[in-house]
């Protein structure tokens, strides 16, 4: 009936997992009581989760990618203490249980905190910074979110019910093959991600499409802001790498489940196609998530510099050529599996030539900066802590991409410490900065600055802290992944790095009290004007929070930064643009497709990974029953009468004369 | 170039911290990044990681990486410095500071932008050209003597190391006459290992059905320590054993010690050998079977078992001393 199912999947006997379980657990049945209890599930229903709206499904990508970004850095916590715990002595986690500590910690960072938070970002600002209404594919961009969900939610069912892959992160084989790993865990890892893939797909088909064939009148390619640039560039890598993934993985699937042979040690099956494989989707991955993040630090730096983006025609040329290269540098990741020299040496060529795209933008942003009026804002502060600590973690990649050097280092912890480098220092530094500068046109107020700076040095002290050091330890031929040690010299380092984890927790308990501190004191940190830090881009020529259909009326784009032209025009000629005809305005409705498919889509995962095959079966059927019911309504669109988008819009611009009347007088 | 980047693969610096300031000199380094970078290498540099080479391949390997942080620093520590100067000198509280928001097109910066990151990576390509080929695992050192010969097997998690010329073989335990080149055969008996021993250099993949090379030297008798780098279980962090370069006649004494003890390494004793066990003390067989690691390598043998899921499971606890 239940499979591989028994209440010994339960881990009754090892009481850290069973108690970090419960209180999630608990966590959640807590937040769902109160929910109920308050009344609020009819709103969260009707207005969040089926919603199609492209800004709410932007805030809940970030808020996932945030629970779950908590979620890996208890697991960081856990893995920094055991190794400073374990010299010369077992520590307090098995290697049972630290195997699959550092393998989540790295899924859950990769696929569940990074990408969420990215695609989240992308999904709030990209539609808006193009002057139109929502993406391509509303619905099915509900569907992806959801489907990202199941996701997380499979892996995290993982710590209660059976176990988690022991295998790192990206399940090399043969280790992950059914005779090394007979338990549930890799299945875990594989269904979790073959789910969650296919939602990531549909989101850059959505943002493809959405880039290249929705944008305001005038709106021309090189008009569009650096940001939308990256997401396009992440979003064709996306395109062209997820399906690599899914077919690696659906192949892993296929050797654990039908006796396959594509990856195992017998019958002509080879595992380092496998590794070939998932690298010619991981590079482009990293790119995936970096590209979105200098969008980020683009408009940041351009926004809190009073000036233009320096160079923008160079910049659009970097993106697209870092977009195009990293197609071409996969094996990079495995120099000492022991191709030749001709091999190595041209794959060490093509990754250190991205280099020459990055530092294109490092010094684009540095002339963004120079002869500008810098406002030490916190996003600000994030993108000056990026641009030094990327610098020092693209160096430390490009010596890694050097082979005789990646001879000595590979899978060391100054291999670890170069992709926290990069990782932490660019993408989470983006995810936060773009967090902060976004978060007032999601919600209509800022978040608290004071706490924000102390999150940032912590933060920024606390990274230097913790991968300073590995990268020592790196050097001293310390390899990743040990439960224990035994050499003396690795120990200082190690412990230092153990007191810097200590200082990140103090970081991320700042961020937590940043956002806990902004929501009681949002009357006081309220925007009216929409336009908080005087932005040069279209997203600020509308409300905070923005109405369900964005614009009243499409922006007419004229240049480069069209809503910076629209406020020096008002300035020059001391009045706003004439008031336009309002029309009503079509707009997709609601719908649960997407929650519903995905909850029959984590039933077959769940199913699928305890052989509970007539589970299987029925969620298959359900979920694409959903697909054929959604397929078949009549009624796709409401219409929001022009009184209404007339009374939203004489608002706003009262607000903006108001604003204007402040800055009677001044020059532009 | 090439003499300057990696010829003098035989000849050994006097110390360390000499040569970390030479190829830092050479490029006319910065001051104050390079003097906490040299503090950090010199640290590194003399307590047994891959700075602190103890072979030819090992300090070329890491004059290849000392060369390259050098050539990167230059460009580094100035961007570095501008990066805080810029963003210091150009707050909006300063007054002193011109403002130009029209300052957005500069073709003359565009053309240094492309092309010192260019010149840099051209530079630094010839370096992973020639270092690649120079250093590729596979290629021999050239040395007037015979290399000795070693087959490695990496199994669950345990090293098999085995001396096809004597006959003999030994786990987690690696002799080798110090000053001759080993030519390393390598192969796994179940998953995906790496074979690396950082004091003396490049380190390689170990894979089931698949043979790879290695040839490495140590300079001075010695003791080595060596690992896995690639993560391969629950028994991987115990899967290390110690490289002994040993005097030549201690070598032939160490042979000769080796084949009057222990038992016999056949089919029959490498299936048990063949088991998951971890925290495996050092030990060696009297004679080996002369075809079992091509036994391995083709298959007759077959893969190792995983764990036993019927029975109890491998033994995973921790080596605590050592």
């Amino acid at each position: 009936m239940f499979g591989k199912l028994t209440w010994q999947a339960i881990p009754w006997d090892q009481p850290i997992p069973l108690v970090a379980g419960s209180v999630v657990v608990l966590i959640v049945l807590a937040v769902l009581a109160w929910v109920v209890i308050k009344g609020y599930l009819p709103y969260l229903w009707r207005e969040w989760i089926t919603s199609v709206d492209h800004k709410r499904i932007g805030v809940m990508y970030t808020l996932l990618g945030a629970v779950m970004l908590l979620r890996g850095f208890i697991d960081a916590i856990m893995m920094r203490s055991q190794q400073a715990a374990a010299f010369r002595a077992a520590g307090y986690l098995p290697p049972e249980h630290y195997d699959q500590i550092f393998s989540a910690h790295g899924t859950i960072m990769i696929f569940f905190a990074a990408m969420p938070i990215v695609i989240g970002l992308m999904n709030f600002a990209v539609p808006l910074q193009l002057g139109v209404r929502d993406v391509a594919f509303p619905t099915l961009n509900s569907t992806s979110f959801w489907l990202t969900a199941t996701g997380a939610l499979l892996v995290n069912i993982s710590l209660v019910i059976g176990e988690f892959a022991r295998t790192g992160w990206l399940v090399y084989p043969p280790l992950s093959g059914l005779p090394y790993s007979p338990g549930v865990g890799v299945d875990y890892y594989l269904w979790a991600l073959l789910i969650s893939g296919v939602g990531t797909l549909m989101t850059g088909i959505n943002f493809v499409t959405t880039i290249l064939k929705i944008r305001a009148p005038g709106m021309s390619y090189l008009r569009m802001t650096i940001f939308c640039w990256t997401a396009l560039a992440a979003n064709l890598l996306i395109v062209a790498a997820f399906p690599i993934l899914t077919a690696t993985l659906a192949m892993l699937a296929l050797d654990r489940y039908l006796d396959f042979h594509f990856f195992t040690n017998e019958a002509g099956g080879n595992m380092m196609m496998f590794i070939n494989l998932i690298w010619a989707w991981g590079h482009p991955e990293v790119y995936i998530l970096v590209l979105p993040a200098f969008g980020i630090f683009s408009e940041v730096i351009s926004t809190f510099s009073g000036k233009p983006l320096f160079n923008y025609r160079s910049m659009v040329a970097a993106t697209m050529f870092i977009c195009l290269v990293s197609y071409m540098v996969w094996l990079h990741h495995f120099f000492t599996m022991g191709a030749g020299a001709n091999v190595n040496a041209f794959f060490g060529i093509s990754t250190s030539i991205i280099a020459v795209g990055t530092g294109v933008k490092i010094y684009n942003w540095l002339f963004t900066m120079y002869g500008g009026r810098i406002r030490f804002t916190t996003p600000m502060l994030w993108s000056i802590g990026f641009l030094v600590t990327f610098v020092i973690g693209g160096m430390t990649g490009v010596l890694l991409a050097v082979p005789p050097a990646d001879f000595l280092l590979h899978n060391s912890l100054f291999l670890v410490a170069h992709f926290h480098n990069v990782i932490i220092g660019g993408v989470l530094f983006a995810a936060f900065a773009g967090i902060t500068y976004w978060f007032p046109k999601a919600f209509g107020f800022k978040l608290d600055e004071g706490w924000g700076k102390i999150a940032f040095w912590l933060s920024l002290i606390g990274f230097y802290v913790v991968f300073m050091p590995l990268y020592v330890a790196g050097l001293l031929g310390m390899t990743r992944r040990l439960q224990h040690y035994g050499v003396a010299a690795w120990r200082p380092w190690v412990l230092v790095a153990g007191i810097g984890i200590i200082i990140m927790i103090c970081a991320a308990a700042c961020q937590v009290v940043q956002f806990v501190v902004s929501i009681r004191r949002r009357d006081e940190l309220r925007d009216e004007t929409g336009d908080p830090w005087d932005g040069r881009s279209l997203e600020w020529a509308t409300a905070s929070p923005p109405p369900p259909f964005n614009f009243a009326v499409l922006p007419d784009v004229r240049g480069e930064e069209p809503y910076w032209e629209i406020k020096r025009r008002a300035i020059e000629t001391q009045q706003l643009s004439a008031e336009p005809k309002y029309e009503p305005i079509e707009m997709p409705r609601n719908s649960p497709t997407g929650f519903i498919t995905a909850f029959f889509c984590t039933m077959t995962g769940f199913a699928l990974i305890w052989h509970i095959w007539w589970m299987v079966g029925l969620g298959i059927v359900a979920a694409y029953a959903v697909f054929v019911w959604f397929a078949w309504r009549d009624v796709t669109e409401y219409s929001i009468p022009a009184e209404e988008v007339a009374r939203f819009d004489r608002a706003r611009r009262q607000a903006r004369e108001q604003w204007l009347a402040q800055h009677a007088g001044q020059p532009a | 170039m090439r003499a300057a980047l990696v010829g003098t693969v035989k000849q050994l610096p006097d110390s360390r911290s000499a040569v970390v300031t030479r190829a830092l000199q050479r490029h006319a380094v910065p001051c104050r990044m390079s003097a906490a970078l040299i503090a950090l290498l010199s640290v590194s540099g003399c307590s047994g990681g891959v700075l602190d080479a103890q072979g030819p391949i090992g300090a070329a390997d890491a004059k290849i990486l000392l060369n390259a942080v050098g050539i990167m620093l230059v460009i580094v520590v100035p961007t570095i410095i501008a990066i805080l100067a810029f963003g210091w000198w150009f707050r909006a509280s300063n007054t002193r500071a011109r403002y130009r928001p029209e300052f957005v097109y500069s073709g003359g910066i565009e053309v240094v932008v492309w092309g010192i990151p260019t010149l840099v990576i051209m530079f630094l390509g010839g370096v992973i050209w020639i270092g690649s080929h120079d250093l590729d695992p596979f290629k021999p050192i050239s040395s007037p003597d015979k290399p000795t010969e070693v087959q490695v097997v990496s199994l669950d998690w345990k090293w098999l190391f085995i001396y096809p010329d004597q006959g003999v073989a030994s786990v987690n335990e690696l002799a080798v006459p110090a000053g001759i080149p080993v030519h390393f055969s390598l192969t796994s008996a179940s998953v995906m290992n790496m074979f690396f021993v950082p004091q003396l250099g490049s380190m390689i993949a170990t894979m089931n059905g698949m043979v790879t090379q290695l040839h490495l030297a140590a300079d001075k008798p010695g003791e080595f320590y060596g690992q896995s780098a690639q993560f391969s279980g629950d028994g991987f962090s115990d899967m290390n054993f110690i490289l002994r370069a040993v005097p030549q006649d201690g070598f032939a004494q160490w042979i000769a010690t080796a084949r009057q003890s222990g038992s016999a390494l056949d089919r029959t004793s490498y299936l048990a050998l063949c088991q998951q066990s971890s925290n495996v003390r050092p030990f060696t067989y009297r004679t080996v079977d002369a075809s079992l690691f091509n036994a391995v390598v083709n298959q007759q043998l077959p893969p190792c078992p995983g764990p036993n899921i019927e029975g109890p499971g491998a033994t995973v606890r921790p080596r605590l001393e050592r």
